[in-house]
C-alpha cells in the first residue's frame, strides 16, 4: 500500500471545516468514488473537524490518498487534536453520549460512515483518529 | 544446455513447414477439435502465426523461461487465442491441447534427427517438453483469467438486470424483489430505488419481496435504512410479498418492520397506494 | 460576506440553500427567517435543500430548529429536495430529523404547505364558532 497524495491542513474555524469538506469531496471525484461514498466520507470528515475544534479546541488533519497493491483505492484522514482526550471512548461512541451541547451522533455516525475507524486518546493527552473509506 | 537447446531451434528452423503441416493435420484428427467454434482456415491462421512466433523465440538460445522478453510474442498471442476461446466457449481441455498437441511432431523430428546419441536426444525431448508444459500452464491460467472476466461481467449484467424500478401508477413505483438479497446488491438496488424516487417524483415506492428467497438481519436493516432514507426525501414506502418462511425468520430473528406499512400480496399494497392518493378504481357501469 | 436569500411568496416564505454553508451562516438564517416569519406573518417555509451535497449533526440539528421555531410561531415547515446519497448518509449517521416534514421536490412541498395551513384555518374556524 502507498499514499499517492497527501496534504495537511488546521482546523481552526468552522470555515476551515467547509474547506475540507470540499477538499474530500473534490479528491473523492477524482478518484472515482460513487456519489454515496463521497457523501458519506464529507459528512464523516465534517462530523470529525468540528469535535477537533469544538471538544479538542482546534487541531489538524492529514488527507491522504491510498493505492492498494491490488488497485484499490482509499481515503484517509487523520484528525488530530491536544485538547483534553477521551477518558472512556466506549462511551464516547455512544449514539447520544455528548460532553458538549452536540447530538452526540459524531463519533459513532462517523464509525457507521466510513470502512475503518481507529481511535487513539487519552486523558491530557489529546485525541488522534483515523478513518479510511475504500473504493 | 545451450547446445541442447540449439540443436532445438534449428530443428524448428529447418522443418517448420513439416512440424507445422503436421500439428496441423493432429489437431484436424483430434477429438478436441471444435469445428463449430474456429473454422479450419482460422485454426490454420492461428496455428501457422502461433509456430511462426514459437521458431523466432527458440533462437534466442532461451527454452528455459518463458517469462523473458524473447517470449512476449509468444505469450501475447497465446494469451490472445486463449481469451477469444474461452470467451466462444472452449473447454479448458481443449485450449490447452492446442499447444500441447506440438509435441507429437516436434518429437517425431527430433527422432529422426541423425547422428544424435540417446542421451542428447533425452535431454531434447525433456527440455521441449518442459517449454511446451509451460506455454499450456499458461493457457490454463489465461483460460481461467477470461472466465473470471466474463463472470465477473455477468454479475455485473445481472445486477443491473435486477433492479428494474417500474412505474406503476403516476407516483407509484414498484420495485420487485427477486432472488437472494445480499448486503452489496441490497445496497445497490436501494440506491437505484431512491434515485428514480427523485427522477419520478413518486411519493410512494412499494418494495415487493415475493421473489426472495430469505431475509436475514442485515438485509432487514438494509431495507429499514432505505425506508427511512425515501422518508426524509418525503416518499413513503411499502413492502409486499412477505412469504410465510420469511415472517416466521423474521420474528425468530427478531427483525421487525416496526412501523413500516407491509402488505401480504403486491395488490394489496397498489390497492392501499390508491387510497393514499385518494384514487379509487371503478368498475365501469354495464353496457346495456 | 454572502447571506442565504428569503424569498416571500404569497403566505409563504421560500428559502434555497445553494451554498455549502458554515456553521456561522446557518445560524445567522436560523435568525434572519423567524425575524422575517413574524415581520411578514408567513404561515408557512419551503427550505429546498435539494443542492446541499450532505447533511451532517450540525445541519441536521438546523433544520430541526427551524422546525421547532416556525411551528412555536404559528407557522410550518416542509423541507424539501433531500438527495438520495444525502438521505442514505443521514440515516447512517444516526440523524433523525424528529418532526421535520419533507417532501420530494417543492411543487410536492407547497401541496403540503397548503393543505397543513388549510387545516389549521378549519381547525380555527370551529373554535370560534365554540365561542
Amino acid at each position: 500500500m502507498s499514499v499517492s497524495k497527501s496534504d495537511a491542513a488546521t482546523i481552526q474555524n468552522t470555515e476551515d471545516i467547509v474547506r475540507l469538506r470540499q477538499r474530500v469531496r473534490d479528491l473523492m471525484k477524482n478518484e472515482g468514488f460513487s456519489l454515496v461514498d463521497q457523501t458519506k466520507m464529507v459528512t464523516a470528515a465534517s462530523e470529525l473537524a468540528r469535535n477537533a475544534l469544538v471538544y479538542g479546541g482546534g487541531g489538524a488533519v492529514l488527507v491522504e490518498v491510498l493505492k492498494e497493491d491490488n488497485g484499490r483505492t482509499g481515503l484517509r484522514l487523520i484528525f488530530e487534536d491536544h485538547g483534553p482526550g477521551i477518558a472512556d471512548i466506549d462511551q464516547a461512541l455512544t449514539d447520544g453520549f455528548t460532553t458538549g451541547n452536540g447530538l452526540g451522533l459524531g463519533l459513532g455516525g462517523s464509525k457507521r460512515l466510513t470502512n475503518e475507524f481507529l481511535i487513539d486518546s487519552s486523558p491530557g493527552a489529546g485525541t488522534r483518529i483515523t478513518v479510511t473509506r475504500w473504493m | 544446455m545451450i547446445k541442447i537447446n540449439k540443436k532445438i531451434s534449428e530443428i524448428l528452423t529447418q522443418h517448420k513447414n513439416e512440424i507445422f503441416e503436421d500439428w496441423l493435420s493432429g489437431q484436424l484428427a483430434s477429438v478436441s477439435l471444435r469445428l463449430d467454434l474456429v473454422s479450419e482456415t482460422e485454426l490454420r491462421r492461428q496455428s501457422q502465426e502461433f509456430l511462426n512466433l514459437f521458431v523466432t523465440a527458440s533462437l534466442s538460445s532461451n527454452l528455459q523461461d518463458i517469462n523473458t522478453p524473447e517470449w512476449d510474442g509468444v505469450r501475447e498471442y497465446l494469451t490472445s487465442i486463449t481469451y477469444s476461446r474461452a470467451r466462444q466457449g472452449f473447454s479448458p481441455t481443449e485450449i490447452a491441447t492446442f499447444v500441447l498437441s506440438l509435441k507429437h511432431p516436434l518429437f517425431s523430428h527430433l527422432r529422426e534427427l541423425s547422428g544424435v546419441n540417446s542421451n542428447d536426444l533425452i535431454d531434447m525431448i525433456w527440455t521441449a517438453t518442459f517449454l511446451i508444459d509451460k506455454l499450456a500452464l499458461l493457457s490454463i491460467e489465461n483460460y481461467q483469467r477470461g472466465r473470471e472476466e466474463i463472470i465477473k461481467r455477468q454479475q455485473q449484467e445481472l445486477l443491473e438486470l435486477s433492479t428494474p424500478v417500474v412505474k406503476a401508477w403516476d407516483g407509484v413505483l414498484i420495485l420487485p424483489l427477486i432472488g437472494t438479497l445480499d448486503s452489496a446488491r441490497t445496497q445497490i438496488v436501494m440506491e437505484s430505488l431512491l434515485q428514480s424516487i427523485l427522477d419520478t417524483g413518486s411519493a410512494i415506492a412499494i418494495i415487493d419481496i415475493t421473489g426472495v428467497i430469505s431475509v436475514d438481519t442485515l438485509v432487514a436493516q438494509h431495507l429499514l435504512k432505505t425506508m427511512a432514507a425515501a422518508k426524509l426525501m418525503g416518499a413513503q414506502c411499502i413492502i409486499s410479498g412477505i412469504r410465510p418462511q420469511i415472517a416466521q425468520t423474521m420474528v425468530h430473528l427478531g427483525v421487525g418492520f416496526g412501523e413500516v406499512a407491509t402488505k401480504a400480496s403486491l395488490a394489496d399494497a397498489l390497492a392501499e397506494s390508491f387510497k393514499r392518493l385518494g384514487l379509487a378504481v371503478i368498475k365501469p357501469q354495464a353496457r346495456g | 460576506m454572502n447571506t442565504i436569500p428569503i424569498l416571500k411568496l404569497g403566505e409563504y416564505l421560500l428559502v434555497s440553500i445553494q451554498v455549502d454553508m458554515h456553521d456561522r451562516l446557518a445560524l445567522q438564517l436560523q435568525d434572519e427567517l423567524t425575524s422575517m416569519l413574524v415581520k411578514t406573518k408567513s404561515r408557512g417555509v419551503l427550505l429546498d435543500i435539494s443542492f446541499l451535497e450532505m447533511v451532517d449533526s450540525f445541519m441536521g440539528r438546523m433544520l430541526s430548529n427551524i422546525a421547532a421555531m416556525t411551528r412555536l410561531l404559528g407557522a410550518e415547515t416542509v423541507v424539501v429536495g433531500i438527495q438520495p446519497a444525502v438521505a442514505i448518509t443521514i440515516v447512517e449517521l444516526g440523524l433523525t430529523l424528529p418532526n421535520v416534514r419533507t417532501a420530494l421536490n417543492v411543487d410536492a412541498g407547497m401541496e403540503i404547505l397548503r393543505r397543513l395551513v388549510d387545516f389549521s384555518d378549519q381547525k380555527g374556524g370551529y373554535e370560534c364558532q365554540q365561542e
